[in-house]
């Protein structure tokens, strides 16, 4: 697909849906980065801990964002057919259903992370963590979607964004699990060995 | 409304976000948990709190106001002082003024 | 006390005021006791409990006795010492709220401090009137359960009376027994609620408070076992036969533990206010000469023996020395033993039960206690630090537990204040010790 062809109509469309999809899994990969770095508590020298927290939040935001656009623009596309369903069920797009499909759950679960995050102080801290925990399933879903939904792995700063997205969160998940290896089980909540006296 | 910042020393882990994030209040010990200033919280600070209880990974931190409660009492005292209202257990007002202490009061 | 509370003429309350016992002791069996009191005995000593009536008489009945515990001047028995009758009222009120769950009594039988042993006694020797003051203050709330939890040695005595009672379907509360946690911290009122609720006997977060709802969600009232013995006598024979024993102040009776260098280590029951000295003289004397007395608990306070042998056992009494009857020890330390390390050895103990929920507690204590042990055993600590961190740990639990444990060491460090120069220099004074640091061993 030359780009030089383009702008106007349904390539438009068809662009912004798959530039947004790109932003989008940037974005989320980078919320999950530093949702862990924030969990691990780390500390970098110039760089209060509170940005860590933040950021992630404020990312977050921008992802929601960048879903939408994904999204209406990919719908709207009279190129392929999605109904507006498939946005969030599963499994009910005629395009590339089960590629669309993941994309709908990451979607849902990373919904559902946003909304229990936004009502935190009311569900309380233990409802909010459990849930918290379906971003675990919702980047995979996203990547998964990534590299099924659309054709573009073929170009070769495509390609590049896609496997250091993976990498980034891979790494961030090898640190997590780690750290919860690594966690001496008699104290619930305060490792000692994270502490040592002034 | 008289608000006091507060932290719950079971949910708190000594993550110490907050403590960067209003360091005229919050203070760290020498384990690196959070100490927080007696008294209430300055009005200039307010919106600084709120955002540093938003910012808590644990939710440990809370803006209790106990202000108002003896506001309340105040306002029943002088209620009283109308006429109509009579004197003696029943009497609305100082059944309020009671439920009201019992919360003020410590156990 | 608000005035609306003391509106009703006081009244004679209860069918059984003629039996009031005119001394001590009152909770305690008088002489002997052969084990455990049976209800038949029970009752032939003390007369049948205060019963109500359905309805809106029954309601200002319960009130009435309410306001006669008030009248009473009871505080809590567990060491807090908070006024009794407001408990109850709140946990009334709280319960009678539209949409409320019916409140829930826990009777606190734990007894974690282990130096103390009041509470198993009266538990082992006057199960039935624990029972009736478990129930009594049930039917006083409108609890609909009472639920028992006491220490493991005496589990089978309580299980035994309660199921006399029955047999003889003597109650309309249902009661429940259940074994309390072998450990420091389970003996604290959120603590007993969180062990019977989760199997966990660790405090939890105070809002909201037990009063408006605790176990389950419910509003729960949990009273030290003592406490509740005094209430079933109080609304038998009210609130002027309670204040005829203690002072004006602090009326009443109250049981202590006398320990250490005495000749007769015992649990008595005492009038509150009568000297410290006279205490001990009950409990056989002291053994040889005296250097300090542990007054209250492990979270009470270190007072030299000279000061406090002539003092009376009540808050009034001891205020000057910074102490208080606590949870009624009293446990002395003979001349020849070293107070610091005593103090390092509870505290190290004190150290270990943390339930290891709060930064400042788990962490503060343990260096406290690290640095007691260093001072005890003469090597070189730092007190500079060590009275850093007694400030920065006092008042950051969500429980008493470091506060307790502060307390203690502030007292140590002032009543051995001569012993500090002494163990800076390598020397120590003591070879014996006097405080158990396992539950359930009384020397």
């Amino acid at each position: 697909m030359s780009t030089a062809a383009a702008v106007s109509g349904s390539q438009g469309l068809w662009f912004v849906s798959r530039g947004s999809g790109l932003a989008l899994l940037a974005a989320f990969s980078a919320v999950q980065v530093l949702g862990v770095a924030a969990r691990l508590g780390s500390a970098p020298r110039r760089w209060p801990r509170f940005v860590t927290g933040e950021l992630h939040r404020a990312l977050a935001l921008f992802s929601v964002a960048f879903l939408c656009l994904h999204v209406v623009t990919a719908i709207a596309d009279p190129y392929v057919t999605i109904g507006w369903a498939a946005a969030v069920l599963p499994l009910t797009s005629a395009y590339r259903t089960a590629a669309i499909g993941l994309g709908a759950l990451a979607a849902d679960l990373g919904g559902a992370v946003l909304i229990t995050s936004l009502f935190r102080r009311h569900l309380g801290y233990r409802t909010w963590r459990a849930v918290h925990w379906l971003a675990l399933v919702a980047w995979p879903a996203a990547f998964a979607h990534s590299l099924t939904a659309g054709n573009d792995l073929r170009i070769w700063w495509v390609a590049l964004i896609e496997w250091a997205c993976a990498a980034a969160v891979a790494t961030a998940a090898l640190a997590r699990l780690l750290h919860i290896v690594g966690k001496p089980p008699e104290h619930a909540g305060i490792p000692p060995r994270e502490r040592t006296p002034a | 409304m008289i608000a006091r910042l507060r932290v719950d020393p079971i949910a708190c882990e000594g993550r110490a976000v907050c403590t960067e994030m209003l360091p005229e209040l919050i203070t760290l010990d020498d384990w690196g948990f959070p100490i927080i200033g007696d008294g209430p919280v300055p009005r200039r600070l307010l919106g600084d709190v709120r955002v540093t209880v938003r910012a808590c990974p644990k939710l440990a931190l809370r803006i209790s106001d106990e202000g108002s409660a003896h506001i309340v009492r105040r306002v029943m005292i002088r209620g009283a002082q109308l006429p109509g209202t009579g004197s003696g257990r029943g009497n609305p007002r100082e059944q309020i003024l009671e439920e009201v202490l019992g919360d003020v009061i410590q156990d | 006390m608000h005035g609306a509370m003391t509106q009703h003429p006081p009244q004679p309350v209860g069918p059984a005021s003629g039996r009031a016992p005119d001394q001590l002791p009152r909770l305690l069996p008088a002489g002997l006791a052969a084990g455990p009191v049976s209800l038949a005995a029970h009752l032939a000593r003390y007369g049948p409990p205060p019963s109500f009536g359905p309805g809106q008489s029954g309601q200002r009945a319960r009130q009435a006795l309410i306001a006669e515990v008030g009248r009473a001047g009871l505080t809590g028995r567990g060491g807090a010492g908070f006024p009794t009758a407001r408990k109850l009222a709140a946990v009334a009120r709280q319960g009678a709220l539209p949409g409320a769950r019916a409140p829930v009594v826990i009777a606190n039988g734990t007894e974690g401090e282990p130096a103390s042993a009041k509470d198993k006694v009266l538990m082992a020797t006057s199960p039935q009137l624990v029972l009736d003051g478990a129930v009594l203050a049930a039917e006083l709330t409108g609890a609909s359960e009472a639920i028992i939890v006491v220490h493991r040695a005496v589990r089978e005595i309580i299980d035994d009376a309660a199921a006399e009672r029955r047999r003889a379907r003597f109650d309309r509360v249902r009661i429940r027994v259940r074994t309390a946690a072998d450990r420091f911290t389970g003996g604290e009122a959120s603590a007993v609620a969180h062990w019977i609720e989760r199997g966990i006997a660790t405090p939890t977060a105070t809002p909201p408070r037990l009063a408006e709802r605790g176990l389950a969600g419910a509003p729960t009232l949990v009273q030290n076992v003592e406490t509740l013995a005094h209430i079933a006598l109080i609304t038998r024979y009210g609130a002027a036969w309670f204040r005829s024993a203690g002072t004006s102040a602090e009326p009443g009776s109250m049981l202590v533990t006398v320990m250490g260098a005495v000749c007769e280590p015992c649990v008595l029951e005492i009038g509150i206010g009568v000297p410290v000295g006279y205490v001990l003289q009950l409990a056989g004397g002291a053994a040889t000469a005296l250097r300090a007395v542990l007054l209250g608990g492990y979270f009470g306070v270190w007072a030299d023996a000279g000061e406090a042998l002539t003092r009376p056992f009540s808050a009034e009494g001891l205020a000057d020395l910074g102490a208080g009857p606590g949870a009624g020890l009293i446990a002395a330390l003979p001349a020849d033993a070293c107070g610091l390390w005593e103090t390092a050895q509870v505290v190290r103990y004190l150290a270990t039960e943390s339930a290891g929920q709060c930064g400042p507690c788990l962490f503060g204590l343990d260096a406290i206690a690290g640095e007691l042990e260093r001072l005890a055993g003469g090597r070189s600590a730092d007190l500079g630090m060590l009275r850093r961190w007694l400030g920065q740990v006092d008042g950051r639990g969500a429980c008493a537990h470091p506060s307790g444990t502060v307390r203690l060491v502030r007292s140590a460090l002032q009543v051995f204040a001569d012993e500090l120069e002494q163990h800076a220099a390598g020397w120590c004074c003591g070879i014996n010790s006097i405080l158990p640091v396992r539950s359930g061993r009384l020397r």
